[in-house]
């Protein structure tokens, strides 16, 4: 169950940092919709659209760190089978 | 004589009618007015964008100094990329945009108007109410007439346009929007930049 929980946490850290980095590396907030700007020529105004896209940024690596950290403490708190209870069984 | 009269009368109509004031609308079809804002804040500032905008505004381009309006910002349109942050910004802890659904400014007063060709710049005083708050502000704009351009943006449709930008500083603090709360998180200044584009239908 101590491994289990360990090799989760380390999934959940890789997992995040690679999908972090693969959608761009936000060094800012999570984005849940991004701003598309279009020019309109005639009166040469930018205008801005967003369009639903989610951008991950370092509060989602901070969240999934928590998460991993979360399930490496509760490894922790749970008990070793010894090999002395192994050996009497 | 009376025929020198009446043409001389019609003439002087004519001219009257044309040198008229024109009434733009601001409400955009096509969406692409908009009111954008930034405020500073730690991790990177807050960059959002209003598109729900209207109002009129009446303008001589022979008599700029005359230009008299009202844009109206639907506070529900503010967006920011973070839904979760939009959700904060119009609940009622900031702009309680349930209860004021409206940011307006109100234009009293032209000063210092500059025309240069299809161009005006001006400083203009007005009132501009955020969350039910309001306070006198002046604003450098810049008024770009477009004759007879109605027609390239609207197919079909004749009329003129009047392209509106301006760009000024408020202070959340004066609007009632947590003054003095929040300032390492949220800067107390806003930056604002309006560009929006008005239609005159002939």
């Amino acid at each position: 169950m101590k491994k289990i929980l360990h090799v989760i946490a380390l999934i959940l850290v890789l997992g995040s940092v690679i999908f972090w980095a693969a959608a761009g590396a936000n060094r800012g907030w999570t984005k849940t919709s991004v701003p598309k700007k279009t020019l309109d020529e005639v009166t040469g105004i930018e205008g801005v659209t967003y369009e639903k896209h989610f951008v991950p940024g370092v509060d989602f690596l901070a969240a999934a760190f928590l998460c991993a950290g979360i399930l490496a403490g509760i490894s922790f708190l749970l008990r070793t089978k010894s090999n002395d209870s192994q050996n009497k069984i | 004589m009376k025929t020198k009269l009446t043409i001389l009368a019609l003439i002087a109509s004519v001219g009257i009618a044309l040198a008229a004031p024109q009434s733009f609308d601001f409400k955009d079809p096509k969406g692409i007015n908009n009111a954008g804002f930034k405020l500073d804040a730690p991790l990177e500032s807050i960059n959002g964008t209003a598109s729900g905008i209207s109002g009129t505004v009446t303008f001589d381009p022979e008599n700029p100094v005359t230009t008299q309006g009202k844009i109206v910002v639907d506070t529900g349109s503010l967006m920011v990329p973070n839904s979760m942050q939009r959700g904060h910004m119009l609940s009622d802890k900031w702009l309680d945009a349930a209860k004021f659904p409206e940011i307006t400014f109100e234009s009293k007063e032209f000063k210092n108007v500059k025309t240069d060709g299809n161009t005006t710049t001006a400083d203009v005083t007005g009132t501009f109410t955020l969350k039910g708050i309001s306070k006198e502000l002046t604003v450098p704009v810049k008024l770009t007439y477009l004759k007879d351009k109605l027609g390239d943006r609207m197919p079909n449709t004749k009329g003129d346009l009047l392209v509106i930008r301006a760009s000024f500083s408020i202070k959340r603090g004066d609007f009632n929007i947590n003054p003095g709360q929040y300032e390492d998180k949220v800067s107390d200044v806003i930056e604002l930049t309006l560009s929006i584009a008005g239609a005159s239908p002939k």
